[in-house]
C-alpha cells in the first residue's frame, strides 16, 4: 500500500511538470505580442522595450518558464494586466465560488444518479429503469449552457421563484448558508448537476446489472441473506468503479464551469476566463488555467489513492 | 469429374465468399433492426438535408434584418418561428445555423480521428519506449478537462470559426490515440500478425492489411460518441464568443445574442439551444444503436 501511493505521488509529478508546461505555452500560441492589451499599437520603440523588461518578456522562452514556474511554487502567479492586481488572489477567491458550484452540482448528482441508478439495475426494463435510461441520454447530450437557459425562463421569469443570476446583492464577499444568499446557488448547480447524473446513472445501472448476475451473489441468497445484506456486498464491488467516475466528474465540473458561470453571471473562474480572454489578459489566462488543472490532477491523485482503500485488490492490479 | 465442380444443385447460383455480407453489412442489416437507432438516423438525414437546402428551401435571408418585425412571437404570419432580435426570420437562420453547428460537430472529430488514429497505430505497433513518450506526453493532456482546455486554446488563438475547429481537434486527438493504441497494442501480439510478419510481411502491409481491419470499427464507435461531444462544445464556444462571429447563423451564437431577449420573448431565444439539444440527442441515441449493432456481430 505505502508503495502503491509513493507510486500514485511519483507518477503525478511529471504530469503536474507537463501541466505548467503546457499552460504557460498557451499564451504564445496567441497572435501578437501579450502587451497589445496595454501599450498602444502606435507606442514608441523604446517604451515597448521597457515594457517588455517590467513584465520580463525580454528573455528567452525557457529562462521565462523556469522564473514563471519558481514564482508560481511559491504562490506568486504574477500581476494580471487588466487590473493590476494579482493574479493569484484573484484566482483564489474566484475558485473558492467554482469550487462551491461545482461541489453542489457533484452532490446532488452523484446522488440521484446513484439512487436512480441502483433501481434501474434492480429493476431492469421496468418503468423506474426506462425514466433512467432516457435521463442518462439527456444528461449527456443536453447543451447544459442551454438548459441554464430554460430553467431561469422558467423558474425566474416566468414563475419568478429564484434569483436569474449572480451571486447575491453583495457578490460573494459575504456568502452565508441561508436561503438568502443559496437561492442564488440552485439555478446554477441544478443545471451543472445533469451532466454528472446522467453518467452515474448509467455506470451504477451497468454495473448493478452485472453483479446481480455475478455467481456470489447467488450464493450470498442461498446462504439466506437478507436483501439489505445482499445490497451491501454489492454496493462495496460498485464504490470503486463509481468513485473514480465521480471524482473525474468534478474535476470536469469545475474545469467546464465557464458556460455555466456564464449563463448565470456566477463570480468564479469561468468569469475570470472570460475576462482574461477578452482583455488580452495573458498572466490571468495562465494562472486560472494553472490552478484548475493542477486540482484536477490532485483529485485524480486523490481518487487513485482511496480506491485501494475501498478495494485492497486495486493495488495488485 | 473436374475439381471446380459446383457442389451446388444444377441451376443454382455458385455459392462465393463475397455473398456474405461482410462485417459492416452484419452490422447495418443488426442497425436496421433497431428502430430507435433508425429514428435518430432519420432525424439527422432530416437536419442534414434542411441546413444543405437551406438556400432554396428557406422562406427569408438569413441575414435581412427588419427594425419593425423585431422579435415576433412564434406562430405569427410569414414568419411561424417568430423573428429574432434583429427581426430575422428564425426558421430561416435556423435552417441556415445547422450548416455551420453541424459542420462544426463533425469535422473536428473527423480530424481526430485521422490524426488520432495514425498516431495510435504507430504508438501501439511499435511499442516499446517510444509508445511510452508518446503515451505519457499525451497523458499531459489528460489532465486538462476538456471543455476548459478548449476554451483555453481557442482563448489564446482568439475567436474565429478556424481557431475553434482547430481547439476541438486538438482535445479530441489524445482521446482517439488512446484508444488506437490500446486496441492496436491488443491486435498486433496475435498469433495471426505474428504470423505474417514472420512469413516476411513489411511492418507498412501488416498494418494495412491485417492491423487496420481489426481495430477501426472500436475506435470508429469511440468516434461516433464524440460527435455529440463536439456539437455542444463548438456551440459552447461561439455562445461564449470565441467560436462563429455575427452575422453568420450559428445555433450557439444565436443563443448568445438571443440571451439579451429572454425578458421580451424567452421561447425564441431558447430555439436555437433546442436544435442543439435534438441533434446531439440524435447523435447519441445512432451511436449507442452502432455500438450495440456491432457487438452483436458473432
Amino acid at each position: 500500500m505505502f508503495f502503491y501511493i509513493l507510486k500514485r505521488l511519483l507518477y503525478a509529478v511529471p504530469i503536474a511538470l507537463g501541466v505548467t508546461l503546457v499552460s504557460f505555452m498557451l499564451v504564445h500560441l496567441a497572435p501578437g505580442d501579450a502587451l497589445n492589451a496595454i501599450a498602444p499599437a502606435d507606442a514608441p520603440a523604446d517604451v515597448i522595450e521597457a515594457l517588455k523588461s517590467a513584465y520580463g518578456l525580454d528573455r528567452p522562452l525557457p529562462v521565462q518558464y523556469g522564473l514563471w514556474l519558481l514564482r508560481a511554487v511559491q504562490g506568486d502567479l504574477g500581476t494580471s494586466i487588466a487590473s493590476g492586481r494579482a493574479v493569484a488572489g484573484e484566482v483564489l477567491s474566484a475558485v473558492g465560488n467554482t469550487l462551491m458550484l461545482a461541489g453542489m452540482a457533484s452532490l446532488v448528482g452523484v446522488l440521484v444518479g446513484c439512487v436512480l441508478g441502483a433501481l434501474a439495475g434492480y429493476r431492469s426494463g421496468s418503468a423506474v429503469d426506462r425514466i433512467a435510461t432516457v435521463l442518462s441520454v439527456v444528461g449527456v447530450s443536453i447543451p447544459h449552457y442551454w438548459l441554464g437557459l430554460v430553467l431561469t425562463i422558467v423558474f425566474s421569469i416566468t414563475l419568478g421563484w429564484l434569483p436569474a443570476m449572480g451571486a447575491g446583492s453583495d457578490g460573494s464577499a459575504a456568502w452565508l448558508w441561508d436561503w438568502q444568499h443559496l437561492q442564488y446557488l440552485v439555478l446554477p448547480a441544478a443545471t451543472m448537476s445533469v451532466i454528472p447524473m446522467g453518467i452515474i446513472t448509467r455506470t451504477v445501472r451497468a454495473l448493478v446489472s452485472e453483479m446481480l448476475n455475478k455467481e456470489f451473489v447467488v450464493a450470498l441468497r442461498a446462504r439466506g441473506l437478507g436483501e439489505a445484506a445482499v445490497f451491501r456486498h454489492i454496493a462495496k464491488n460498485v464504490a470503486p468503479t463509481v468513485m473514480a467516475v465521480a471524482g473525474l466528474q468534478v474535476g470536469y465540473l469545475m474545469g467546464g464551469s465557464i458556460l455555466v458561470e456564464t449563463v448565470f453571471s456566477w463570480p468564479g473562474t469561468g468569469f475570470l476566463l472570460n475576462t482574461a480572454i477578452f482583455q488580452r489578459d495573458m498572466p490571468l489566462l495562465q494562472g486560472t488555467i494553472l490552478v484548475l488543472c493542477m486540482f484536477f490532477v490532485a483529485l485524480n491523485l486523490v481518487v487513485d489513492i482511496l480506491q485501494p482503500l475501498i478495494d485492497p485488490r486495486m493495488v495488485r492490479a | 469429374m473436374p475439381a471446380s465442380a459446383s457442389l451446388a444443385l444444377p441451376g443454382a447460383a455458385p455459392l462465393r465468399a463475397t455473398d456474405s455480407p461482410g462485417y459492416w453489412g452484419t452490422v447495418w442489416a443488426q442497425l436496421r433492426r433497431d428502430p430507435v437507432a433508425m429514428a435518430a438516423a432519420a432525424l439527422l438525414l432530416l437536419l442534414v438535408l434542411a441546413a444543405l437546402l437551406a438556400p432554396w428551401l428557406a422562406p427569408a435571408d438569413p441575414y435581412k434584418a427588419s427594425m419593425i418585425k423585431r422579435l415576433l412571437p412564434m406562430g405569427s404570419p410569414g414568419h411561424w418561428l417568430g423573428t429574432d432580435e434583429l427581426g430575422r426570420d428564425m426558421l430561416t437562420r435556423l435552417m441556415f445555423g445547422g450548416r455551420l453547428s453541424l459542420l462544426m460537430g463533425v469535422v473536428p472529430v473527423a480530424a481526430a480521428f485521422v490524426i488520432g488514429t495514425s498516431i495510435g497505430l504507430f504508438a501501439g505497433y511499435v511499442g516499446g519506449r517510444v509508445n511510452m513518450l508518446i503515451m505519457r506526453t499525451l497523458d499531459i493532456f489528460y489532465a486538462f478537462p476538456s471543455v476548459l482546455l478548449a476554451v483555453a486554446i481557442a482563448g489564446a488563438l482568439g475567436p474565429g470559426l478556424s481557431n475553434s475547429l482547430l481547439a476541438l481537434t486538438l482535445v479530441f486527438v489524445p482521446q482517439v490515440v488512446r484508444v488506437a493504441e490500446s486496441v492496436t497494442t491488443q491486435v498486433r501480439s496475435l498469433d495471426y500478425v505474428e504470423a505474417a510478419r514472420m512469413s516476411g510481411a513489411g511492418a507498412f502491409a501488416i498494418i494495412r492489411v491485417h492491423v487496420l481491419g481489426n481495430v477501426l470499427g472500436p475506435i470508429f464507435v469511440y468516434a461516433s460518441g464524440l460527435l455529440s461531444v463536439s456539437m455542444i462544445l463548438a456551440s459552447g464556444l461561439s455562445f461564449l464568443g470565441l467560436g462563429v462571429k455575427p452575422p453568420e447563423p450559428e445555433w450557439g451564437l444565436m443563443l448568445n445574442t438571443l440571451r439579451s431577449a429572454i425578458y421580451l420573448n424567452p421561447w425564441i431565444a431558447a430555439l436555437p439551444g433546442a436544435m442543439i439539444f435534438i441533434t446531439s440527442v440524435a447523435f447519441n441515441v445512432l451511436a449507442d444503436g452502432v455500438r450495440s449493432a456491432m457487438e452483436l456481430r458473432t
